[in-house]
């Protein structure tokens, strides 16, 4: 008998651990059933979404708000190979994304969920503090170099960006790199750093005076420096991204956030993405460092 | 009784029959998977532009160049770093460290192979990438450099652990024999155990190559992930993009058959028949060198 007894321990273990599994869901059943929502996409909305769907559960803690990163790319083939009921994006929707998702019969609702400015940064040692839009792209198509070209010091310039599976890497090539025209067709240059995650380029730039980067304005640490940026318009008037230059547009390095759905939004869902427009949930937007779309 | 006990026998011999062959399966599947989603590549995309030297695939770039030399240098690097430590720490464990010494190595080596490569690179952006920076004098230390210490560190217990059981494998009358005729142990060690114990020796190393050429998380971390063409001596100090990290980055925002989702898999072909050409020559040589080994001792 002594022989067999871990035998016998592992099987008591499996038998209470079958108990408590029939007790949690006797106790979910007693209740009303729980919904999930899959929640997936950009990774600037991220913590938006996580921060948001904690807060629901006190709204409503019969739905389960799921949320994952990934990219917008990532989100948003997932909506359309159906595997979420919600993609989060930092940027619109491509046409051909949109293509395929009415090929597949769907019929994908948008909504402007909050604004987001994109700070330009820079190691706190580097003297550089306001660039032009034309600097700005010159830098990235690799036609300047060095940090003395800008009125910084004698130091290669390391160029820091997001993948291409990021909205915010397509939002900067479009609107920054291509200065907002769409027939130009600059791309970054190729020895542009292609990092995995916001804080990578947080952390390389903290630690690098070479480095540039950009960033989502809510991921933004006291670490680094943000660079003022002028508009085409007035080249001579920098300004530094806040909710306010945002608001009233003079910060033009900024952008809408938005979520997808493949159907227009019934039962749980649409009661989800109706608080998202609620003075509550717009509060956690400007807390996260975003910009709420409600007026304060 | 003997009828059930042959019978018991037949079961289990049949079961690992099976698992057995299941492994050649799989290998097919895999290999007809790859065949399948990434050949169509070579029709949707021109050679040239698949053999071009620019990689941004989003505006349909798709020169893979960059990315197989950036993959090769990586794992040349961490090869020449990883092999002579590896080999070197086998040794030691296996022919000069009393046994309380090894009894204390070995399980750490086992440790530091156990380690998640996401948590060696998260090191390596928190130690390795500002260290290389400062002490080089370069302009960032997410270089292909430091990808390569990364991977040298992940297949040095590879390399260790193998070389060391073939070392071990060597019977201990050789030494004696090389010992008893006045060898020192250092002449022992190379002139007999290594050369005896050669083929396990240059399997670990195949191995190693293998474990660094398909690494992809720590590379993805510390190699900064830039496409250029890695064709200058100060290369391996720049950063370069690997095939590994390529995949695991983008695979996840491709549409489903899309050109860029093809030419992904191609990539996977290409990763697939290089290791494929490391394991076919590790086994060759390894069939080889124990031929030359035997007549050498026989």
């Amino acid at each position: 008998m002594r022989r067999f007894s871990p035998l016998v321990f592992l099987f008591i273990l499996f038998l209470t651990a079958c108990q408590a599994a029939v007790n949690s869901t006797a106790e979910v059943n007693a209740a009303l059933p729980v919904e999930t929502i899959e929640n997936k996409g950009s990774d600037t909305i991220v913590n938006l979404a996580l921060a948001w769907a904690e807060a629901y559960q006190k709204v409503d803690p019969h739905v389960a708000i799921s949320v994952t990163g990934g990219g917008t790319g990532t989100g948003i083939t997932a909506l359309i190979n159906g595997t979420v009921d919600i993609a989060n994006a930092s940027r619109r929707i491509k046409d051909e994304e949109l293509s395929a998702a009415l090929a597949a019969g769907y019929d994908p609702q948008e909504f402007i969920i909050a604004r987001d400015a994109i700070a330009i940064i820079v190691n706190p040692q580097n003297p550089v503090d306001h660039l032009t839009p034309q600097q700005l792209s010159a830098i990235y198509k690799g036609e300047i170099n060095n940090w003395s070209e800008l009125g910084g010091d004698d130091l290669e310039i390391v160029r820091l960006s997001r993948e291409t599976n990021s909205g915010t890497h397509v939002y900067f090539l479009e609107s920054v790199i291509r200065l907002g025209n769409p027939k130009d067709d600059a791309i970054f240059s190729a020895d542009t750093l292609l990092l995995p995650s916001s804080e990578g380029i947080i952390a390389e730039v903290k630690e690098n005076p070479h480095a540039i980067g950009y960033d989502s304005l809510g991921y933004i640490t006291d670490d680094v420096k943000m660079v003022a940026i002028s508009s085409l318009e007035n080249p001579a008037d920098y300004v530094l991204p806040s909710i306010q230059s945002v608001n009233d547009n003079s910060y033009v390095i900024s952008r809408d956030l938005y979520i997808y759905t493949l159907e227009p939004p019934a039962g749980v869902i649409k009661e989800y993405i109706d608080w998202l427009f609620s003075p509550e949930a717009q509060q956690i937007v400007r807390d996260l460092g975003f910009v709420p779309i409600l007026k304060p | 009784m003997k009828n059930s006990q042959y019978q018991g026998n037949r079961i289990i011999n049949s079961v690992i029959r099976i698992t057995g062959y299941s492994s050649v399966l799989f290998v097919l599947l895999i290999l007809f998977f790859l065949l399948r989603e990434g050949l169509p590549a070579l029709g949707s995309t021109p050679l040239a532009s698949l053999f071009s030297l620019r990689w941004y695939p989003i505006e349909g770039y798709f020169g893979i160049v960059p990315l197989i030399l950036g993959s090769l240098l990586v794992t040349v690097i961490a090869t020449l770093i990883a092999l002579p430590f590896g080999i070197c720490t086998a040794v030691f464990l296996a022919e000069v460290a009393p046994s309380w010494l090894r009894d204390i190595l070995k399980p750490i080596i086992e440790i530091l192979a156990g380690i998640p490569s996401v948590v060696l690179g998260f090191i390596g952006i928190l130690v390795f990438v500002p260290f290389i920076r400062k002490f080089l004098d370069i302009p960032t230390g997410l270089t292909a450099f430091t990808g390569a210490l990364l991977l040298g560190l992940i297949s040095i217990p590879t390399i260790v652990s193998v070389a060391e059981d073939a070392l071990n494998t060597v019977p201990g009358s050789y030494r004696q024999a090389a010992l008893a005729l006045g060898a020192t142990q250092w002449q022992t060690i190379w002139h007999v155990t290594l050369p005896a114990a050669k083929s396990g020796v240059l399997t670990a190393v195949m191995l190693g190559i293998g474990r660094s050429l398909g690494e992809t998380m720590a590379v993805m971390m510390v190699t900064g992930n830039a496409p250029v063409m890695p064709v200058h001596l100060n290369s391996i100090f720049a950063p370069v993009r690997t095939m590994t990290a390529t995949i695991a980055s983008e695979m996840g925002e491709v549409a489903s058959g899309s050109q860029h989702y093809q030419v992904l898999f191609f990539i996977g072909i290409i990763l697939f028949l290089l290791s494929l050409v490391i394991n076919i020559s590790a086994s060759l040589v390894s069939t080889r060198s124990r031929g030359r080994a035997e007549r050498l001792l026989s």
